[in-house]
């Protein structure tokens, strides 16, 4: 079906500021951690200080004698309470495969040991720092033992993730031009501003849980299968949520804790992990190494591009991101080899992170490319435009649209990048060296199925009801634009809800996917309204009698046939029935395999991933592209580094919300600034364990870094992503911006950084 | 956090008589005053300050955050704000180097709440330190031993470390403080004294736990800075890995009495480097009687960092601090200053 010739047309695409603003700004908008429940009991944590070994005792004396303390959960008390489910990784739906409050077995430093309940915080709180654990530790490994290559440790979980075509190494030896470098990227946490927090209430033997989260039917159905109970059991509510990133998408270890808790004191207890304590409850972002090798011929084509990656995961887990899937077909290029090695390390299991496979990935291949324009004396735009491609080297499959030339020519222009002299360290203005840099961000076009309920009223407002997330990306009116559109209401006319398990299950918010996938549905959904009412309409004695019922679109409060006759929409309702009618859909990717078609609504239902990825869309692949130019300031003398100006172009499909859309951009080119000079979680290495774990240690940007930022979105049309055409941003832009940084700091000083976050001392 | 008792402080010989405890240094005794809080509660909800009583001596305020400017100087009383001293007209034209060293601290909402008595007693950064889950730490638990000296410590001293601690002091203000001669006046239930700034901090030595001069129950309730020809031409320069809101990676106080090219006078002090406010009297002896060029700003930044001492993390930080005295040393000479 292909819905979009059916719109009203003037709604999606239209620059409206965030629907949920308002409430939001004037603190109305209730996220999970805002939730109190009377007679709510408070949990704190105590977690681990050893990264390997085994707990010998516990001494809760001192604990327990804290005035106001109610029930301390350790592993002696809570074994066996929680069951096993998968890791997420592997079809179930856990953060990492280590069962909470298990075994006195120490995986990694920060790991659960104990939850003091207490009737108020300050008294969890103190008695959890009475808590003595006395543990034995053993020597662990912190995660690479070298900075260069490490021996191969696990075969890849997913089939496909490591392309080749031709052979690399001979074409490699036999190029005219050759690269051949290392790239490093590093352990990065989240460090979204709404905590880890969960509340959880049993109400008989029905409980709710208040948790940020960015998937609330994973949430629901984990915590159920945690816990033994039947998934309808459990309802997961977050209708905002205060940041997330990839890191509240997998079922963490506590919040079976609070749930059990909750359920021996019978009454609501409410958890909030400290800032130092997200550190290890939910997943980060490993450190990454790349081996990047580049052979090309003097005009700068391509002949072989080979790409090796490292990555660290725990010891229970085999978590990567594999990023050669995307670095493999990103230019044309006759011979390509990739790898990609996990390490692991007694470290909690890494999880998703912003394009967690981009990021690092494209860093390491967008610096070689710069490395490879330096070599051959050319321009790097220029040189990604020699490059540029229509089809995957890997099997020819063509891009489904790739604007990727454009985005150049755009940024390029608003940048002013024809000033720019090629030779590094000859950009001086005063005390300060000037770097201009550039690199492509890409991103896959990823599709789940959805579904939706709209309920139209006859007064002509409309209730969009779907299990999706909105992390501050802007769902709710992106959801709201779409539904407006199709329904042909005002944007005001639509109420839209979003978060809460109990809704129509809607795919997690991850991998960009849920814009192109939940407005997909809510489109259906609509268009199932459209139609039944058009179909009675035509058959009925009224205006529209005999139209042609295809061509009937609802606009203004009205069905409008083709020739121009209209019917009020109370009229046309009246006649299905009374009061507001109900379409619903149940949406399933265009692109989809045959297993997602015919599973994908289950899989769907039992909150368990399931997504088309861009890699995998049927006859062709499908990406989003943007092109990223940056200035970068160095003090001549201090080395300070400083990012005053940032010009990114997105082509990214149909945008729904330009509004919101910009607003996810700008922010992912901030975060990419930082991803190249501030972000780093240290690691003792000595004993495994993070140091900096707190947002005054953990360097982000404030706003005294950002001046400059350009968010210039270049139209794009793709009828083969899906039917609405998008293709979904959310990822896109914090791609390749590290990359960008390192190139322009290589042209102020001359100096080529590897090695992520870039600090002074690196240019001294 | 652990539970403690609160009060307010009535008038000043109150305060000092019900703080004055047994206790083996200040900073340690069970009883706290509160001032801004900024420091004080912060390390209090990570569990590394655990005192039994807190004074709040915000009543005082009145009486104790006077800023006056006259020819025997600056006053600037212990309870005043990072921000209004700052921003106060008298400050920005005859102590530029107080009022930038102020700015360039914290954020916007902690100078309004910091008061200067509470900024020079800010604790270290060192990580270990604040993070009671790492078990060896002299300073603050004596004889633990130092998780730094072979751990990370990018962010640590090359200056006046000793073999017990490494921690840098992180203040900027004390830097202006000790490179202009202040002295600090000292209320105390023993009575009251007056002292040279650069008595008030303790070299780490083998008792790093012992920061300050201060007994317990002392209170500092008033800086002076003299009148001297160098106090307008000065500056802080603050070389940090972000724009705002950041401690120093290194800093450099300089304030010049410069006379035809040539150097009478000159103080210097270093932050972000050193164990304590660090004023380098070697940097200024290279200096004086002579002409402030390049050649002259090197030797200086050398003599500066001459009995570094570095631990791997931090291996950059002379040559970092040379670069940002250095840089320092040009732009205070390039000033235009009215007379
Ligand atoms: C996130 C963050 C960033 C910061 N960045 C910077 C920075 O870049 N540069 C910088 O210089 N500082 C920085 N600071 C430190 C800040 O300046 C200090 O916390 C603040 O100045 C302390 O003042 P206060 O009044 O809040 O002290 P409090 O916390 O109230 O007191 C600190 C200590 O001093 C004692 N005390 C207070 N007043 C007196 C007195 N009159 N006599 C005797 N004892 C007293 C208290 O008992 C306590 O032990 C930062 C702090 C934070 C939290
Ligand atoms: S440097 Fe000082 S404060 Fe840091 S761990 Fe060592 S003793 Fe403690």
């Amino acid at each position: 079906m292909n819905v979009s010739a059916r719109a009203e047309g003037g709604m999606i695409g239209r620059p409206t500021p965030r629907i949920d603003g308002r409430l939001k700004v004037t603190g109305a908008a209730r996220y999970p951690s805002d939730v109190i429940l009377e007679d709510t009991a408070y949990a704190f944590l105590v977690m681990s200080t050893i990264a390997r070994g085994r707990i010998k005792e516990f001494d809760l004396t001192e604990a327990q004698a804290v005035d106001g303390v109610l029930d301390i959960l350790t592993y002696e008390n809570t074994k066996g309470k929680v069951r096993k489910s998968r890791y997420f990784m592997r079809g179930g739906y856990a953060a990492s495969s280590v069962v909470p409050l298990e075994s006195p077995k120490i995986w990694h430093d920060g790991q659960i040991v104990a939850m003091v309940v207490a009737e108020t915080y300050e008294a969890a709180r103190e008695a959890a720092y009475k808590v003595r654990v006395e543990s034995s530790a053993r020597e662990a490994a912190p995660g690479f033992d070298e900075r260069r290559p490490q021996p191969r440790q696990t075969p890849h979980i997913f089939a496909g993730s490591e392309p080749q075509v031709g052979d690399a190494e001979t074409a490699f030896q036999d190029s005219d031009v050759q690269i051949d470098a290392y790239y490093t990227t590093p352990t990065q946490h989240h460090n979204a501003i709404e905590l880890y927090t969960t509340t959880c209430v049993w109400s008989g033997d029905q409980l709710t849980v208040h948790e940020p989260s960015q998937y609330v039917h994973g949430l629901k159905n984990g915590l159920a299968k945690q816990l033994g109970i039947k998934p309808e059991k459990v309802r997961a509510v977050s209708p905002f949520i205060g940041g997330a990133f990839g890191a509240k998408a997998a079922l963490t270890s506590r919040t079976a804790l609070v749930a059990i808790a909750a359920k021996r004191l019978n009454r609501p207890v409410k958890l909030v992990a400290t800032r130092q304590q997200g550190f290890t409850v939910s997943t980060y972002r490993a450190e990454t190494q790349h081996h990047i090798k580049l052979g090309a011929d003097r005009s700068g084509r391509l002949m072989s591009l080979s790409h090796e990656g490292w990555e660290v995961s725990s010891r229970s887990d085999d978590y990567k991101v594999a990023g050669t899937e995307t670095t493999a077909l990103l230019y044309a290029c006759p011979n390509v080899f990739t790898r990609v090695n996990i390490v692991h390390a007694d470290r909690s299991t890494p999880g998703f992170m912003r394009s967690p496979a981009e990021v690092p990935y494209v860093f390491a291949l967008e610096s070689a490319m710069d490395e490879l324009a330096a070599a051959l004396s050319m321009d790097p735009v220029e040189l990604r435009r020699i490059n540029d491609t229509r089809v995957s080297p890997i099997d020819q499959k063509p891009f489904s649209s790739r604007s990727l030339r454009t985005c150049y020519d755009r940024a390029a222009e608003a940048f002013g990048w024809s000033k720019r002299n090629p030779v590094p360290g000859s950009m001086q203005d005063g005390e300060w060296l000037v770097g201009w840099g550039c690199a492509t961000a890409c991103y896959p076009t990823n599709v789940a199925p959805a579904e939706a309920r709209v309920t139209l009223a006859p007064n002509g407002t409309a209730r969009v009801q779907t299990a999706g997330h909105d992390l501050g990306t802007g769902a709710y009116t992106a959801i709201a634009l779409t539904a407006a559109e199709f329904l042909g209401v005002s944007l005001e006319s639509i109420n839209v809800e979003l978060g809460d398990s109990t809704l129509p299950p809607a795919p997690v918010a991850g991998g960009s996917n849920a814009t192109a996938s939940i407005c997909n549905a809510v489109a259906q959904a609509c268009e199932d309204i459209r139609d039944r009412l058009a179909r009675a309409a035509v058959q009925s004695g009224g205006a529209l009698r005999g139209a042609d019922a295809t061509s009937i679109r609802l606009s203004r409060g009205a069905l409008v046939s083709a020739d121009g006759r209209s019917e009020e929409l109370k009229e046309s309702l009246s006649r299905l029935g009374f009061g507001p009618i109900e379409g619903f859909s149940k949406y399933v990717p265009e692109v989809a395999s045959l297993p997602i078609r015919i599973m994908g609504h289950t899989l769907l239902s039992r909150g368990l991933p399931v997504m088309t990825i861009g890699t995998s869309a049927g006859d062709h692949v499908q990406y989003a592209f943007g092109a990223e130019f940056v200035e970068v300031r160095v003090h001549e003398r201090t080395r300070e580094i400083r990012v005053p100006r940032l010009v990114g172009a997105f082509a990214a499909g149909r945008i729904v919300s330009p509004t919101t859309a910009r607003s996810q951009l700008l922010g992912a080119l901030i975060w990419g600034v930082a991803s190249a000079l501030h972000e780093e979680t240290e690691i003792d290495e000595r004993v495994t364990r993070y140091v900096n774990k707190d947002l005054a240690d953990y360097m982000i940007p404030v706003n005294a870094d950002i001046r400059d930022v350009e968010v210039i979105l270049v139209p794009e049309e793709d009828h083969k992503v899906n039917a609405l055409g998008i293709k979904g941003l959310g990822e896109l832009g914090n791609v390749g911006t590290n990359a960008a940084i390192a190139n322009a700091v290589y042209h102020a000083t001359g100096r080529r950084i590897r090695d992520l976050p870039i600090r002074i001392e690196d240019l001294l | 956090m652990r539970p403690f008792a609160y009060e307010r402080a009535g008038d000043l010989v109150s305060a000092v008589t019900a703080a004055t405890i047994e206790a083996d240094s200040q900073i340690r005794a069970p009883i706290q005053f509160l001032a801004g809080g900024t420091t004080l509660l912060d390390l209090m909800k990570i569990d590394v300050m655990r005192p039994e009583r807190l004074i709040d001596i915000n009543p005082l305020e009145k009486s104790l955050s006077e800023i006056s400017f006259d020819r025997s100087g600056l006053r600037l009383g212990a309870l005043a704000r990072m921000s209004a001293v700052a921003h106060h007209p008298d400050v920005e034209r005859e102590y530029p180097v107080i009022s930038q060293a102020l700015k360039l601290g914290a954020s916007a909402q902690l100078r309004n709440m910091a008061t200067l008595g509470g900024n020079v007693l800010q604790r270290t950064r060192c990580p270990y330190f604040r993070d009671v889950s790492w078990h060896a730490c002299n300073k603050r638990d004596p004889g633990s031993g130092c998780s730094a000296r072979q751990g990370l410590n990018r962010n640590h001293a090359v200056l006046g470390t000793s073999d017990h601690c490494i921690a840098a002091y992180p203040g900027d203000f004390a830097q202006a403080l000790i490179a202009l001669d202040a002295t600090v006046s000292i209320a105390g239930s023993k009575g009251d004294r007056r002292i040279p700034f650069s008595d008030l901090h303790r070299l780490p030595a083998d008792t790093p736990h012992i920061e300050t001069t201060l007994s317990p129950g002392e209170l500092i309730t008033e800086f002076h800075f003299p009148a001297r020809p160098w106090a307008r031409r000065s500056l802080y320069l603050k070389v940090r890995d972000r724009e705002s809101y950041e401690f120093a990676v290194a800093s450099a106080v300089v304030a010049l009495d410069l006379a035809d090219g040539v150097v009478r006078d000159i103080r210097i002090a270093l932050g972000g480097v050193a164990t304590v406010p660090w004023r380098s009297l070697a940097a200024e002896d290279a200096l004086r009687g002579k002409p402030l060029d390049e050649s002259r700003a090197g030797m200086a930044a050398e003599a500066a960092f001459a009995t570094a001492k570095t631990f791997g993390g931090n291996d950059f930080k002379p040559e970092l601090g040379r670069a940002t005295l250095v840089r320092a040393l040009l732009a205070v000479a390039m000033l235009e200053v009215r007379s």
